[in-house]
């Protein structure tokens, strides 16, 4: 049975990690970092686990210590966020080439230049070529039940991927809100033990783990782990399958929302997605055929799906809550672009980037959104594809 | 708008425990039955700086993942942000703005900009100083808005506090009276212009 609580964000996260018990969580545990590895850290001093908590001095080893457990033969778990998740980045890479399925929590909140910790998704989508898997959270329940799913999924004997569980900063993870948790020993029995095949100090066949890979052997690699993330993909939806059956609550690459006959519709990640479903309500009452994607799954990225839930809109709008500086919009316009590339008829598409280093987006805002792709339908005029919302300044607003 | 849910803004200074006192409605909600939500809004974190948190407390579940920009009730932890901090803003006249201060209501609302609505007061220094001996304004604070909005039935949410209490203060259980006579006093004294 379900047990009704309420957590933030925060809290949700560290309690699965509780009921999961994993062998060692290393962590650096002050800002830009949550209270994640704090509360944890009260579970292991009041004896509810038995994980090794490691305290490191910085997220470069407290990355490179998961990297040495999980090799190891156990499971190894972090939590950070922004800079912190930034100093990860040389060790996101080994880790993930090394095929070791370590479980990180990333609390997202925007990449230091100016100085900010509130939330965009600068940080994890900067990560985002690092070969891990990335799944995001609307609300404090899908970040915990996420986070159930993460392992399994990671562990899956042809994917041996590190994966990120992502969640808003301050948004949910600060925010007390309702939430469902599962009972200890039906999340035990969920995830499992981790059993791998290979490791270490396995008698019968010792490792050596993260070597000098040379020319002849490299690319393959590199190839074996693009690969990997295409098992990825099935994997996500087995296990999805399996927690719908085992808790009741369905999940899939991302969510479609009123999308059946929809004509505009958004295409963004995260929190905001429960902001545009009330705004999709208020515009549906009055008639307009407003629809909503929250995409789940960020990496693997499912582009036929995402390209096929798309087919039939007119205008579409990817909401980028972080900027990629390429001039041309931010990451998640660019792989939904490509994506609706193969159609025989493409919808309009334009890219609003918004909520930058915390900045709002409140119901009001999605529905200006709305209202612009509303106009781009009735006009047939696109205009500036690559916008800026929700700025001081009215005279840089577009929509 | 869903209308079966009630929105509060907190202004308060870091250190003063306004997000607690959210974090405590909240819970003394959810206790209730009811589908809440419960955040701050952090500026440079440091003591004294004006923070903001928010409360949604509703009968049926709320998505919206947003600041609250048009509440129906506003309370006010430190007196002195009156002066600094537009809290009146977007705040429903139908609704109403409770402050901490030991001065009558009317002598405030030359302060609330053209806010029409009822304003509440509550000496919540003096409280909290008589009954816990130090300055711990959130206490009475969180039984005035209680009291003030109706969101929560008065004697549902004390056995709620008491509860809430005994958990959070199970290793020095000789405060909880105190808070509780606190919660009393405010409920009791909370007055309007």
């Amino acid at each position: 049975m379900s047990i009704p609580d309420r957590l933030s964000g925060n809290e949700a996260v560290a309690h699965a990690m509780r009921q999961i018990n994993p062998g060692v969580f290393a962590a650096f545990p002050i800002t830009p970092s949550t209270e994640i590895p704090q509360y944890f850290a009260q579970f292991v001093a009041d004896g509810l686990v038995d994980t090794e908590y490691v305290p490191v001095e910085s997220e470069h080893s407290s990355m490179s210590t998961c990297m040495g457990a999980q090799a190891a033969g156990v499971r190894a778990i972090t939590a950070t966020s922004s800079a912190g998740l930034a100093f990860m980045y040389e060790v996101l890479y080994v880790v993930a080439s090394a095929r070791l399925p370590v479980t990180l929590a990333c609390v997202n909140r925007t990449l230091t230049g100016p100085i900010n910790i509130n939330n965009d998704h600068s940080d994890s989508m900067g990560a985002r070529d690092a070969g891990w898997i990335q799944i995001y959270a609307e609300n404090n329940q899908e970040a915990y039940d996420n986070y159930l799913q993460a392992m399994r999924i990671a562990e899956t004997p042809d994917v041996r991927l590190p994966i990120m569980i992502c969640q808003d900063g301050f948004i949910t993870s600060h925010a007390v809100e309702n939430i469902l948790l599962e009972e200890d020993a039906a999340v035990k029995a969920f995830v499992g033990e981790y059993k791998p095949e290979n490791f270490l100090l396995k008698h019968e066949n010792p490792l050596a783990v993260g070597p000098y890979d040379t020319c002849p052997y490299c690319m393959e690699h590199k190839v074996q782990l693009a690969e990997a993330m295409k098992h990825a993909r099935r994997a996500v939806l087995d296990v999805a399958a399996d927690f719908e059956k085992t808790f009741g609550r369905k999940y899939g690459f991302f969510e479609e929302y009123r999308m059946e006959d929809a004509e505009v519709a958004l295409v963004l990640i995260g929190s905001t997605a429960g902001t545009a479903k009330a705004c999709v309500e208020t515009l549906r009452a009055q008639g307009v055929k407003a629809g909503l994607i929250k995409l789940r799954v960020f990496r693997p990225f499912p582009a036929q799906e995402l390209a096929a839930a798309l087919s039939h809109v007119k205008v579409v709008a990817v909401m980028d809550k972080s900027e990629g500086y390429s001039a041309c919009g931010g990451p998640l316009y660019a792989e939904t672009l490509s994506a609706c590339y193969d159609l025989p008829v493409r919808p309009t598409m334009i890219n609003v980037v918004y909520g930058l280093a915390g900045r709002d987006c409140a119901v009001e805002d999605i529905e200006r959104v709305y209202r612009h792709l509303l106009h781009i339908q009735e006009t047939g005029v696109t205009g500036e594809k690559y916008i800026h919302m929700g700025q001081r300044s009215n005279a840089q607003e577009v929509l | 708008m869903n209308q079966n849910m009630i929105e509060i803004r907190w202004h308060g200074r870091g250190g003063q425990g306004a997000k607690t006192a959210c974090l405590l409605l909240a819970d003394a909600a959810f206790a209730s039955g009811k589908y809440v939500q419960g955040f701050p809004e952090y500026g440079p974190e440091r003591m004294g700086a004006p923070i903001t948190a928010y409360n949604r407390i509703s009968s049926v579940p709320c998505t919206i993942h947003s600041n609250i920009y048009k509440p129906q009730y506003v309370v006010v932890v430190d007196e002195s942000l009156l002066s600094s901090v537009d809290v009146t803003a977007g705040l429903d006249p139908a609704g109403a703005i409770v402050i901490n201060s030991a001065k009558p209501a009317e002598e405030l609302r030359p302060l609330l900009k053209d806010y029409a609505g009822r304003v509440y007061t509550l000496d919540a220094r003096r409280i909290s100083e008589a009954c816990l001996g130090g300055y711990f304004p959130n206490t009475p604070m969180l039984a005035a808005i209680v009291q003030v909005s109706g969101v929560l039935e008065p004697a549902r949410f004390m056995a709620d506090m008491q509860e809430s209490f005994q958990h959070k203060f199970a290793t020095k259980p000789q405060v909880i009276e105190g808070n509780m006579n606190c919660l009393t006093q405010a409920m009791e004294e909370v007055q309007s212009a």
